[in-house]
């Protein structure tokens, strides 16, 4: 690529005070035409990449509108909606969706609360403390979760936590406080503290600082961390798996586990239809974020402490 | 990440002189919901998840649970599955994660730097789609995909290729590939915020030099981006150790036991086998496996400062 946007500039420049690589028109003509070659390959690989990663997702969208869905990605003959209004019921998609909605949104309005709280004092005071405080909590975001399920369960059981939606929220909650108050204090150390002293000279109490000043500075970052924490526990499937165990409770990324056992081998048409339903929100969200979260990388901030 | 260390730490002597007297614990108290919550559920657990290793507990809940100290462990490397397990997840981790995601996604972004705009918005869009949705969706889709009569062997048949049973004759592959459709917009993402860090003119003099495409890449881009190889190297391991829902929703760990990593096994033992002092046991090597990688990952991370 550095050699197409040498070209490039090449061009740009030709009339401008002539450099050493600049001042030969000749070899620039010729690796100009180089340089779309490089391109036109880059391209081609791309391109065969892509189809291999669109097959999966075209036999989605296409199986959720064809009534006779098989296995193999077709386009339908008559596409119909057909799918969509056989899964559009209570049972199978607006209870689980609605566990979902409640278990996922109780978690991440905790999750958020809870990391914004956290990640106050770790941004703005000093202390000995808060370096090792940050490397526990990025230790923690790197644990292998799923190793941790069964002796979650067990401790369920004892607690009689076990099958209830808040105790189940409340673990989703605490999985992804470590990476929420990494990412909250990262943004709130992009917030200049000018701005909190004048608060503070003005006789504002911490508290009043944060609501008043901080919060609003920080709306950016805490949609981020909410949406992010909500698409994460949206999509997670061990967890709840475990830990809710009546079929009226389960969301939605348990219950299309048991509409597949069910009804899946044979109507895989709704099974792709409800897939699609269960999928957009968290797309949606991810679109909406996307330019700001430039994917998940805050993580590799470095460790300020 | 780097530029933004630097700018941040200036200001904060100041603010604690002017504002923050020496004694006033309290101001840490904000700390305390996400502290709390942190070390009831994922402190308790990995601390339960310890003593349970080294017992006998059975999920019946009969009362008479025995210290029976390393017996656990003894069992499982005496145990043909737990061995299987062990190399399948070796395989699972290397193929995937370091051979695919990791490679792939390097490769993506070279390519994409190269790359007409239209193409890399299209590859970019898809590939990350394929990260945005939900794991046990993408589960079912690449079951779709590898079954017999799936799209993989329809794409094999219109290439005149020998079609045969994926998810039969080659499970691990089949879910290794599985991890890399999913897992490699991460990488993609990483590598390209690494790739547009480097300096052009660091590029453009290599070019200069007269060094080609491949000697520059080796020479010079690689070791620049080396720190992004190495967190998104430890990132991805951890990732795919602890891979359930995809693994679960593409083979339930079968046919057989052949794609049967340690996270199902850990399942199959402690839930399905009621061993939960056993799956415990093999949750805590896993734990052990991921913390190691996890200290690792915060070495790498503390060079950066």
């Amino acid at each position: 690529m550095r050699r197409h946007k040498g070209a490039n500039r090449a061009d740009r420049h030709r009339g401008a005070a002539p450099t050493g690589r600049h001042r030969r028109p000749r070899p620039v003509g010729r690796r100009r035409s180089r340089a779309d070659r490089h391109r036109l390959a880059a391209d081609a690989a791309l391109l065969t990449v892509t189809a291999a990663f669109v097959l999966p997702l075209l036999w989605l969208v296409f199986a959720s509108l064809d009534d006779r869905a098989t296995l193999r990605v077709a386009a339908p003959h008559s596409p119909t909606l057909d799918n969509f209004s056989a899964v559009w019921t209570d049972e199978i998609t607006f209870t689980p969706m609605l566990n979902s909605l409640l278990l996922c949104g109780g978690a991440s309005a905790v999750t958020v609360v809870c990391a914004a709280l956290a990640a106050y004092p770790l941004s703005r005071f000093r202390s000995r403390l808060v370096r090792p405080y940050l490397l526990t909590i990025l230790f923690t975001t790197c644990l292998p979760i799923t190793a941790v399920m069964v002796p979650v369960y067990g401790l369920f059981v004892q607690t009689e936590l076990i099958d209830t939606l808040y105790g189940t929220a409340l673990f989703l909650a605490a999985a992804q406080l470590p990476f929420a108050v990494w990412l909250m204090k990262n943004f709130m150390d992009g917030v200049p503290v000018s701005l909190e002293e004048a608060a503070w000279t003005d006789g504002a109490s911490w508290w009043q600082t944060l609501v008043r000043v901080i919060l609003p500075l920080m709306g950016p970052g805490f949609a981020v961390v909410t949406v992010y924490s909500f698409i994460m526990m949206w999509g997670n499937f061990f967890v709840p798996f475990m830990l809710l165990l009546s079929p009226d409770q389960l969301p939605a990324s348990v219950s299309i586990f048991t509409f597949f056992g069910n009804y899946g081998s044979i109507a895989y048409g709704q099974l792709a239809a409800f897939s699609v339903l269960y999928s957009t929100p968290v797309v949606l969200l991810y679109v909406m974020i996307a330019r700001r979260l430039g994917g998940g990388f805050a993580l590799t901030g470095a460790v300020k402490g | 990440m780097a530029a933004a260390t630097r700018t941040e730490p200036a200001p904060r002597p100041r603010l604690r002189v002017r504002t923050a007297p020496r004694r006033r614990p309290l101001r840490w108290l904000p700390l305390a919901p996400a502290t709390v919550l942190m070390v009831l559920f994922l402190g308790g657990p990995i601390a339960y998840c310890c003593y349970m290793a080294f017992t006998d507990m059975q999920l019946t809940g009969s009362p008479d649970t025995h210290f029976v100290g390393l017996d656990n462990f003894t069992q499982a490397l005496g145990d043909a599955d737990f061995r299987n397990a062990v190399v399948l997840t070796l395989v699972f981790t290397l193929l995937s994660s370091i051979v695919g995601q990791n490679t792939l996604g390097l490769a993506l972004a070279v390519l994409m730097r190269r790359a007409s705009r239209p193409v890399r918005t299209l590859t970019g869009g898809v590939v990350v789609a394929a990260w945005v949705v939900p794991e046990i969706v993408a589960g079912f889709l690449l079951y779709a995909f590898f079954r017999r009569e799936g799209t993989l062997n329809a794409v094999l048949d219109w290439l005149r290729l020998p079609s045969q049973n994926w998810l039969y004759t080659l499970p691990i592959l089949a879910v290794s590939f599985a991890n890399v459709w999913r897992g490699t917009a991460f990488s993609m993402l990483v590598y390209s915020a690494a790739l547009a860090e480097i300096p052009q003119e660091i590029t453009e003099a290599a070019e200069v030099d007269g060094a080609g495409g491949l000697r520059r890449l080796w020479h010079v881009t690689l070791p620049m981006i080396r720190r992004s190889i190495g967190t998104n190297l430890m990132l991805n391991t951890l990732q795919t150790l602890s891979v359930f829902g995809l693994i679960w929703a593409m083979t339930r760990g079968g046919p057989g036991h052949r794609s049967e990593t340690l996270p199902v096994y850990m399942y199959d033992q402690a839930f399905l086998k009621a061993l939960i002092g056993y799956g415990t046991a093999v949750a805590l090597l896993l734990l052990l496996v991921g913390a190691l990688f996890s200290v690792v990952f915060l070495r790498l991370m503390r060079e950066e400062v």
